[in-house]
């Protein structure tokens, strides 16, 4: 895999639609990892799309009227709905086309949402939606606060990380609790496909969404997205970071199949923690002995993973 | 064939939506709208009408929900009470700020605390300013009739704007009255099928929902403004074209014995059958009363009002809703801004009555009316009062 990556001019004419469906001129950071997660996103998806977006930093950028950086139809309604939203788009479509009053043809809904967006104050709508059986991808691009508003603190912020609203300072190191993981929340779901991703590994991701939209019902995926403003690092280092944080085992990369887990991003033995935190000014007061923690934790997290790698059967094995 | 029957409102709502075909439904129960969905998903439930209907697990997704399927050009319907509408807040601006034909129908309820669950105005009069076009209906025949009205009004070319139609929580949506229904085929030859100006597709790629700057905001601000004080001509022609069809007239303000009356009372929803017992109460007893029903409340019927208000002395506004610490109550605000610059404008008493289904009863009227008189003597500086306060 990773050769392929570092061979990407070599392999991509061939891997990658040259169509941009998320074009240039848009507003966003330099080395923004969710823009480019979100071009990647777009050429894996095709033009059948039908795109719902959440309040945050990528609505922001791409739709300043009079312009927009979409080429896929797009609609953004408010923060918390980008699953409700989708919901309403997906049974519009279904009926029209049941009706005849639109083309017969398979056009797939995709909600997105920063994690603010979808881990807290969007959770409860991308629960409803994934209870309900939609027909409907939901991609949360994930980077770890609300950056839109200036960092602040999201359900999804790690551990230890310094943000404007739960600052490191004199008396504190960040945030005190651990990252919330919404791609197991939606497995709880019975969600038939679910994934994590980033855009450091962009062939991984694109194939996920490929799958994801075969799915015929829901489908989740998580794109850890780095972003160099709020991470506090230059902006060349975006695919670093990301490639980091699944090296060192912080992110892992896998899918959840009809209930059964596959890494997709092997990593023989993960990288000390150290090796990421250290490119990120969100982890620069942290002390050895809160590097010391996040290590355990990561560790354990990890075995955790292997554990339903190795032991969790897909649905139809259960059969009887 | 209209055909007659002893129907629950909230039912003959529901049977009214079937009628119009919506294709996607969204809706989250909360008294006393609830019956509404509830028979709609029957409806549905038996293969009555195809449509798609969203047993979303909040009001704010039944909007959300509706916004959406409403940018694919489905005709879509919600209903909901109270707090429902306001967990609906969010959304409510930015579907008429995106000009999509949602109907919804509000069984209106007072607004928590103390939670309560009957009837009053403050649900929606808290989303007043949210650019939908409002309506209140004041008994079972006009909630059906306002609801295939509604359909044809929102979705029309020149409108394209939200409609909410209000029903008195319980006084109306649990009462069982006598209603005509029109049949299927003169409901198909009075609607239109609804013709989308501008969908989500990818044969016709377009952003909707964009970032608005300083630059553009305040125009959009105005075209919306424009938009929904323009669909009263458009409306006014719905409710003509009603009358041909149906035979049943609908106007802005409808004016029962009012004419050289010296006192009028004004009311919104259910509460103007009561006033117009009342009427002719006060008629046989020789006082000059009449009574003023405000169906249309956005866009706010202005010339209609100067015109119905004319030679009358005393016009009392009754409000089922508190503007808490303001200048009136907002049906009695809205009614002495309009007539503000009027040269022989009536005294506006203004009442608040009915809160949180407190009955409302003829006898109410005739001592409001007396208060009128009252205050034609003594000309009190205007206000508002709660009436009916029990202990003050
Ligand atoms: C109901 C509501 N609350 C708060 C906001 C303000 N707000 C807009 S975007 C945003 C944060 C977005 O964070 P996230 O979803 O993580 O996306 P990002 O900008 O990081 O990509 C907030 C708090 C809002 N628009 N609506
Ligand atoms: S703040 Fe972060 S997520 Fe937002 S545009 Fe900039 S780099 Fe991208
Ligand atoms: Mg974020």
């Amino acid at each position: 895999m990773s050769i392929i990556v570092e061979n990407f001019d070599l392999y991509a004419p061939r891997l990658v639609d040259k169509e941009e469906y998320f074009s240039a001129g848009h507003r966003a950071c330099q080395g923004c990892g969710e823009a480019l997660a979100i071009r990647l996103m777009c050429k894996a998806l095709g033009k059948d799309t039908v795109i719902v977006n959440a309040t945050g930093c990528m609505e922001v950028v791409s739709s300043l009227y009079p312009t927009t950086a979409w080429k896929l139809p797009w609609l953004h309604v408010a923060f918390p709905n980008a699953a409700s939203v989708g919901s309403g788009v997906e049974a519009g479509l279904k009926v029209l086309r049941r009706k005849g009053r639109i083309a017969d043809r398979d056009i797939k809904t995709v909600s997105i949402g920063g994690d603010g967006g979808t881990v807290d104050i969007g959770l409860q709508a991308l629960s409803g939606a994934m209870e309900r059986g939609h027909d409907l991808l939901y991609v949360c691009f994930d980077n770890e606060a609300y950056m839109n508003t200036g960092i602040q603190r999201s359900g999804a912020t790690p551990f230890g990380a310094s943000t404007t609203t739960e600052p490191a300072g004199s008396a504190s190191f960040g945030k005190k609790a651990w990252k919330k993981n919404v791609a197991e929340i939606m497995v709880a779901h019975n969600v038939p496909y679910v994934a994590t991703a980033c855009h450091s590994y962009p062939l991984d991701f694109m194939n996920k969404v490929k799958k994801a939209v075969k799915v015929k019902g829901p489908s989740y995926i998580h794109c850890l997205s780095v972003c160099p403003t709020g991470w506090r690092l230059p902006p060349e280092q975006c695919i670093k970071a990301g490639r980091m944080a699944v090296q060192t085992g912080i992110f892992p990369l896998y899918e959840v199949e009809d209930g059964k887990y596959r890494m997709t991003i092997e990593t023989r033995e993960l990288r000390p923690v150290e090796e990421y935190l250290k490119l990120q000014g969100r982890f620069r007061h942290l002390s050895e002995d809160e590097k010391k923690v996040i290590q355990e934790r990561v560790n354990q997290e990890y075995k955790k993973l292997m554990n339903k790698v190795e032991c969790l059967p897909s649905w139809s094995d259960l059969k009887e | 064939m209209t055909k007659r029957a002893g129907m629950e409102i909230a039912f003959a709502a529901a049977e009214a939506v079937a009628l119009c075909k919506p294709d996607v439904v969204a809706a989250y129960p909360i008294t006393p709208n609830t019956h509404i969905p509830e028979h709609l998903s029957d409806i549905v439930a038996d293969g009555r009408i195809d449509a798609e209907f969203i047993c979303v697990e909040s009001e704010h997704s039944a909007l959300s929900a509706c916004c959406g399927a409403s940018a694919t050009g489905a005709r879509t319907f919600t209903a909901t009470s109270s707090q429902g509408l306001l967990f609906m807040g969010e959304v409510m601006p930015i579907v008429s700020a995106m000009r999509l034909p949602v109907v919804m129908a509000i069984g209106n309820r007072a607004l928590s605390a103390p939670i309560n669950i009957w009837n009053d105005h403050s649900d929606i009069m808290s989303q007043r300013d949210m650019g939908w076009i409002s309506i209140f209906a004041s008994n079972g025949q006009e909630v059906v009739d306002m609801a295939i009205q509604a359909f044809k009004i929102a979705e029309h070319r020149e409108v394209l704007l939200p409609l909410n139609i209000n029903l008195d929580g319980f006084q109306l949506t649990h009462m069982v009255e006598p209603i005509l229904f029109p049949d299927q085929a003169e409901v198909d030859r009075f609607l239109p099928e609804y013709k989308p100006y501008a969908t989500l597709h990818p044969d016709k790629v377009l952003s909707m929902g964009t970032l608005g700057m300083p630059e553009i905001f305040t125009e959009a601000m105005k075209a919306k403004d424009v938009a929904l004080i323009n669909s009263k001509k458009i409306i006014l022609q719905v409710w003509k074209e009603w009358e041909e069809q149906f035979g049943r007239m609908y106007e802005p303000i409808e004016a029962y014995k009012t004419e050289g009356a010296d006192m009028l009372l004004l009311t919104m929803g259910s509460m103007g059958d009561t006033a117009e017992v009342a009427i002719d109460e006060l008629r046989k007893r020789k006082v000059s009363a009449g009574l003023l029903r405000l169906k249309l409340w956005r866009p706010f019927p202005i010339e209609e009002l100067r015109n119905a208000v004319k030679g009358a002395k005393v016009l009392a506004v009754m409000d089922r809703a508190v503007s808490f610490g303001g200048s009136a109550a907002p049906v009695g605000a809205e009614i002495r801004a309009a007539l503000y610059g009027e040269p022989d404008r009536p005294l506006i008493i203004n009442e608040i009555i009915g809160l949180g289904g407190r009955d409302v009863t003829v006898g109410d009227f005739i001592q409001i009316v007396e208060k009128a008189a009252q205050a034609e003597k003594e000309k009190p500086e205007e206000a508002y009062e709660i009436y009916g306060v029990r202990g003050s």
